[in-house]
């Protein structure tokens, strides 16, 4: 694949800045790492939206190729007070923040007996256990966007869960970006290790704070060890001007359980890259997903799930509502791979379309390669059903009212799941308040 | 707000050479009927007569399109209102096929639609302790279950649950004017029963019920004070219960042959 020289220049001339100014203090092996990221960045290039390239088909990333976004060298600001109000927050949480890719001391509280850290903070000190598994679950192979994000790796969060531990509050880690002068891109960059027979409850938020266009690359990694059970939710509020490109790899052990809930508030173009690998016997997931989209917004979400062993379950249930001009997309695969028998997957994504406009492409698929297996799955789309309108205004709501309780209700499969009180309430209020952008006229 | 006093002598709805048409079909040709207080009529008619198409105009559904007639509820126009507006005004439609609201808790819903209905009434919101506790009593004498009122609107509802959620919303909204849309088709003996002592527990003088039926059974359990039978989108006969029996032992042919041969008799 080639590519015009110039999308890379930025790039490019940050990472030299980059690695001399904030990443001169890390360890050697992590200092080899971004610099082979970096090689197969500018090897590969950014991908291209077209047939044959199945992971990227619906997905015209142009925008972000070539919005010569720059490394933020100055921290941002951002207000205590502010981010407390605008983002899902409870103070009984123990949180990491972040502004524009850097951890923010003076924000973050975590509570005692949570070893959960300052990525570069960990990396300057014993490196473990980062050096471990950080890169091993998302590589540089694996696409352009976590190419780049390995290459400017450097800060972000290390939560490590020791053997038969648990965190006794949810551990909330949210990445900010403060707009500043000018488009900017973060990395950020979270390695879950959650040992055997661990518990975890962990929230990730990407917000924008302020007017404009930047770009967030992220990249989580999650490995869970025998018997751990992780419960993770990801919320996305970008500005909606924003680019964000996420990739999660979850890797999962013997009779371990991952249990994970997207929320997606659409932006200018936003890609959920999901990747979890049922890597032995009785470990299962259960993915959920709620995308809103609205104007000429962009939201794709690309779930895989790879049954390596016998006896592993996965089930995905994501739901998306869109308004306006924008645009959707589901796509994915269910691997069961040979030999992993009684494998038992079903995923299903529905779509509600309020507008003539709004367009959905959603393509999940099975690769079967087992006998003896379980799988299933389905896509719908539809728009609001008039019949229900009716049924509900003879019971003396008026429209407006009944369209609020059809599209809350359609979002409410997905958000009553939701088991930290404080974020399904939050969601609640977030979905409530997008209603007006989802459907214009409408009053929530 | 209406005044809700009990008034036998005062027609509370009045149809008058009803025509509504779906798409390019005329559906209802010229239908007339008075409903008083305190009166159960009964509609019955053979597959695709027009029952369905009546009670739908009645309560307002879009795709019924009024072309001729006018149709006066307490006095008022209400082929003016909109759908909300005439349930708000005391009307009711149990639905022949019940929609399911995906999402939606019973309780909820029924919470939310009290709420419009009081309010439109001059009425505090009730108390929701007070609200949880009619709904579970009406449950119960209905013989749902329990748990019913926490699952979301008609979803996975068996279809004697759809029947009787309609009749419970009923007894809770509490309406002037119930149309039962076939609210007997589908019924066991014992669940229709349980439905008949509900709708003869709202039968009131300050209430009226338009059963619209194929079948004469439920009238069984619910004694109608007038029979029509409507044919072709019009009624061609009234009477009392016994014309519903007559109609059991002859079949609709018998009327369809009466009619044809001159011998219709007006309402």
């Amino acid at each position: 694949m080639t590519q015009a020289p110039t999308k890379h220049d930025r790039y490019l001339a940050d990472f030299e800045g980059f690695e001399r100014d904030v990443a001169a203090r890390g360890p050697e092996w992590l200092h080899e790492l971004r610099q082979r990221a970096l090689a197969r960045f500018t090897e590969v290039g950014f991908p291209t939206a077209r047939r044959g390239n199945e992971r990227w088909k619906y997905t015209n990333i142009n925008p972000i190729a070539e919005g010569t976004f720059s490394y933020p060298f100055a921290a941002g600001e951002v207000d205590g007070e502010r981010l407390h109000t605008s983002i899902p927050w409870s103070d009984d949480w123990s949180r990491l923040v972040f502004v524009n890719g850097l951890h923010s001391a003076a924000l973050s509280s975590v509570g005692v007996g949570a070893d959960a850290r300052s990525l570069a903070e960990a990396l300057r000190a014993d490196g473990q256990p980062a050096r471990e598994h950080l890169g091993r679950y998302v590589t540089i192979e694996d696409d352009a966007f976590a190419a780049l994000n390995t290459a400017f790796v450097h800060d972000g969060a290390l939560v490590h869960v020791p053997k038969n531990g648990s965190l006794d509050r949810p551990l909330h880690l949210v990445y900010v970006t403060a707009a500043g002068a000018g488009p900017t891109v973060s990395y950020p960059r979270t390695l879950v290790v959650a040992e055997s027979h661990s518990r975890l409850t962990l929230i990730e938020t990407y917000a924008g704070f302020g007017e404009g266009r930047y770009f967030t690359d992220a990249v989580t990694e999650i490995v869970l060890g025998e018997g751990a059970q992780v419960q993770h939710y990801r919320v996305l509020m970008e500005e909606p001007d924003a680019f964000h490109v996420g990739i999660t790899r979850v890797h999962l052990e013997r009779d371990s359980t991952f249990t994970s809930t997207l929320f997606a508030r659409g932006c200018a173009i936003g890609r959920n890259d999901l990747l979890a690998t049922l890597d032995a016997p009785g470990s299962s997931c259960f993915l959920r997903g709620l995308y809103l989209t609205s104007g000429s917004q962009h939201v794709d979400n690309y779930v895989n799930i790879d049954h390596t062993q016998p006896h592993t379950t996965s089930r995905l249930y994501y739901k998306g509502i869109l308004g306006g001009k924008s645009h959707a997309v589901f796509g994915g695969t269910v691997f069961v791979r040979p030999g992993a028998v009684k494998a038992d997957a079903r995923q299903e994504d529905k779509n509600l379309l309020l507008s003539d406009e709004a367009e959905v492409d959603s393509k999940p698929s099975l690769e079967i390669y087992a006998d003896d297996v379980l799988c299933g799955h389905g896509a719908t789309a539809g728009t609001v059903a008039d019949d229900a309108l009716f049924y509900m205004r003879t019971r003396g709501l008026d429209l407006n009212t009944a369209m609020v309780h059809l599209i809350k209700g359609f979002a409410s499969e997905v958000l009553d799941k939701v088991e930290v009180e404080p974020l399904r309430l939050s969601l609640d209020r977030l979905t409530t308040a997008s209603l007006p952008e989802l459907q214009p006229g409408l009053v929530s | 707000m209406t005044s809700r006093g009990a008034n036998h002598n005062r027609p509370l709805l009045e149809v008058r050479d009803l025509h509504v048409s779906v798409g390019s079909v005329e559906i209802l040709k010229g239908l007339n009927l008075t409903v008083n207080l305190g009166e159960v009529h009964a509609v019955m008619g053979p597959n695709g007569s027009g029952k369905s198409t009546l009670t739908n105009a009645l309560a307002g559904k879009p795709e019924y399109a009024v072309t001729e007639g006018k149709v006066l509820y307490r006095g008022k126009n209400l082929l003016e209102m909109l759908p909300e507006e005439r349930a708000r005004e005391g009307l009711f439609l149990a639905f022949q096929y019940p929609v399911e609201l995906p999402g939606i808790r019973v309780r909820e819903f029924l919470r939310t639609a009290l709420d419009a209905l009081r309010e439109h009434r001059g009425l505090d919101k009730g108390s929701l302790r007070e609200f949880n506790k009619l709904l579970q009593e009406k449950a119960k004498e209905l013989g749902l279950d329990e748990e019913l009122v926490k699952r979301s609107v008609n979803e996975g509802f068996s279809g004697g649950e759809k029947k009787r959620h309609e009749i419970l919303q009923m007894a809770v909204l509490d309406p002037e004017l119930a149309l039962l849309d076939e609210t007997d088709s589908g019924l066991d003996i014992d669940a229709l029963k349980v439905v008949a002592d509900a709708v003869n527990k709202f039968r009131k003088p300050d209430k009226a019920i338009l059963l619209v039926t194929h079948y004469q059974r439920i009238l069984n359990y619910v004694t109608p004070d007038f029979v029509h039978v409507l044919i072709d989108g019009r009624i061609v006969r009234s009477g009392g219960r016994d014309l519903a029996l007559e109609l059991e032992a002859k079949g609709y042919e018998w009327i369809r042959d009466a009619v044809e041969s001159g011998r219709e008799i007006s309402v």
